[in-house]
């Protein structure tokens, strides 16, 4: 289904979020933090009160009126998920807490079944930890060898050495669809094609692209896809795994309990069939729902364009993208160091940055405190990248759907007092 | 009930920290180093490499080497001015009143921390103690392993 759109009103955008309207430190807020967590819209704020006010109940369990609205509505939301990244059905959506529970999740239950001693696992260097350390862990477990894809000093994936390395017959690939710190938008589909061809599975950490839409897990062709919640307007605490079927029969459960089972006896339990399988526990249903709430919203702005990817067509994705250009530009003039790509169409919705002589710690607080600007400072939980860019850590300004030109023009006029206060 | 007032940006960068900060002291190789502790604020990345020369269980050489942001830079330059030529048990007891300034707790009694005063603001910026706190829980680590290797007085 196309839809048309009238143009961007990030205006009457900003008003759907409560929280862009409050101040911080006497100063109107500017996030751009929205790598980080976004903000939420009433919509997903009203669904989850909506819930625990008349709803609430444990899914999947009893037959009572409240229990079955709940596990109904808990339901919807997967497949709600399902239809927003073209998965073949809402059974292919495992729930989880976020993307690294999914990481973790997929090491366990697909990898102790699948790795044996010597095999390789396959990453990049421009991983987030959390699609860096279940992989450690497995190795670790297994017995097995870790290779890295470089990256170029652009910030750009070295394809030769993606293929270079694939024929050394990894077990599995796993990579990010967009770096957390370059905004680097990695060719997925060309990387999971590339995968396929050498017998290995694929893993796409999509935590920082599904939020801006246009993921299409069947274009892609990936075996494996996460991604989180809280990045996309929904609530913290759940995420999803979205699995090519075929690989369920390849895993085995990881977590046991309540939930995943279909009949347990003192000594032995058989299990439930998956999704369900993968998921003990009482799971987060409210905020399941609110999801379902946050991916609706999206879907409204015109977020989801299937089988784009990287999204070149999506009113969300443009929006962004002329924002990073904007401060890239700016930040350029300032003689701020940026990281990432220099290409503007290899990247999108992150910068990070580097004021010559000055610490992260100190812009970022002064922008804060001065500014009402709230960007990340740190290593943005990928130390080995940080290693390889030469820094301990940076700034990062990241731009969302609600963000505003002049906000980024705020955050170039904060870099330039911080400049001149630090330096006086 | 009234809030309490917005912690404000000079209290934390007080003109005293950004004179350390942008001309830290202790920076200078010592003539012999007994232990170099490299210490590491996981939320940042931070590093600092505090180095300790003792004789007869004072430190008559320190240097510390931040790499940081104008707090963890500061303290670490005040940090040199505390405690060089003073005992092992003296530079602990600076690191004790340290902590108990910034955490809260018994500070021990009759410590003068001179220039961290200055530091006290860093209270209102909860995220920030840790950058303070780093070269002195380095200092810690410095002195304990000083003392594992025989050089307690």
């Amino acid at each position: 289904m196309t839809k048309t759109t009238a143009p961007y009103d990030v205006d009457a955008v900003r008003r759907d979020f409560p929280i862009l309207a409050t101040s911080v430190r006497g100063k109107p807020l500017v996030y751009l933090d929205s790598a980080a967590t976004s903000q939420k819209p009433q919509v997903v704020i009203d669904a989850i009160t909506t819930y625990y006010s008349s709803q609430n109940s444990n899914v999947h369990r009893s037959v009572h009126y409240l229990a079955e609205r709940a596990t109904v509505a808990f339901e919807e939301a997967r497949a709600r998920v399902a239809r927003f990244v073209n998965a073949p059905a809402p059974e292919s959506v495992v729930w989880t807490r976020g993307t690294t529970e999914a990481v973790n999740l997929v090491a366990n239950a697909w990898g102790d079944g699948n790795v044996k001693t010597g095999d390789v696992l396959l990453l990049t260097e421009m991983e987030h930890h959390a699609n860096l350390v279940p992989w450690q862990m497995l190795a670790k477990r297994r017995g097995a060898k870790l290779r890295f894809v470089p990256i170029t000093d652009d910030g750009l994936l070295d394809m030769d050495a993606v293929a270079s390395r694939l024929a050394e017959g990894p077990k599995l690939f796993a990579f990010t669809a967009k770096s957390n710190v370059l905004g680097t938008e990695n060719p997925v589909a060309d990387l999971c094609r590339m995968a396929r061809g050498a017998g290995a599975a694929t893993f796409v950490d999509a935590a920082q692209t599904v939020p801006h839409g246009g993921v299409d897990v069947a274009a892609l062709g990936c075996d494996f896809l996460a991604f989180s919640s809280h990045k996309a307007l929904g609530p913290m605490g759940v995420g999803a795994l979205v699995v090519r079927p075929p690989m369920y029969d390849r895993m085995t459960p990881w977590q046991g309990g309540g939930e995943m089972i279909q009949r347990v006896r003192l000594e032995e339990s058989t299990y439930a069939p998956p999704p369900i399988r993968f998921e003990a526990g009482t799971p987060s249903a409210a905020d399941a729902i609110g999801l379902h709430a946050a991916l609706d919203y999206l879907d409204e702005l015109g977020g989801t364009v299937p089988g784009s990817f990287p999204p070149s067509s999506s009113p969300i994705h443009d929006h962004v993208t002329g924002l990073t250009r904007l401060a890239l530009d700016l930040l350029h003039g300032l003689d701020v160091r940026t990281f990432g790509p220099a290409d503007a169409s290899r990247r999108s919705g992150i910068v990070a940055f580097e004021v010559p002589g000055l610490h992260p710690h100190d812009v970022a607080q002064f922008l804060d405190a001065r500014c009402g600007i709230a960007v990340r400072a740190g290593h943005h939980c990928a130390q080995p990248l940080m290693r390889r860019l030469g820094v301990v850590a940076t700034c990062r300004a990241s731009f969302y759907l609600y963000n505003t030109e002049s906000e980024v023009r705020a955050l170039a006029d904060g870099l330039r007092a911080a400049m001149e206060y630090f330096r006086r | 009930m009234k809030d309490a007032p917005e912690p404000t940006f000079d209290a934390l960068y007080r003109d005293l920290i950004l004179e350390h900060y942008r001309t830290p002291h202790g920076k200078a190789p010592l003539a012999r180093e007994d232990v170099v502790t490299e210490g590491v604020n996981p939320i940042c990345g931070d590093e600092v490499d505090v180095a300790l020369q003792q004789d007869g269980g004072k430190l008559v050489g320190v240097r510390v080497d931040p790499r940081g942001c104008a707090i963890s830079v500061a303290s670490g330059s005040i940090l040199f001015d505390l405690v060089e030529g003073k005992t092992i048990d003296e530079a602990r007891r600076h690191v004790a009143a340290v902590k108990a300034t910034l955490q809260g707790g018994t500070a021990p009694t009759g410590v003068d921390l001179g220039d961290f005063e200055a530091l006290e603001g860093v209270k209102q910026f909860p995220v920030r103690i840790k950058c303070a706190l780093l070269p002195w829980t380095t200092l810690d680590q410095a002195l304990s392993e000083l003392e594992a290797k025989g050089g307690k007085s």
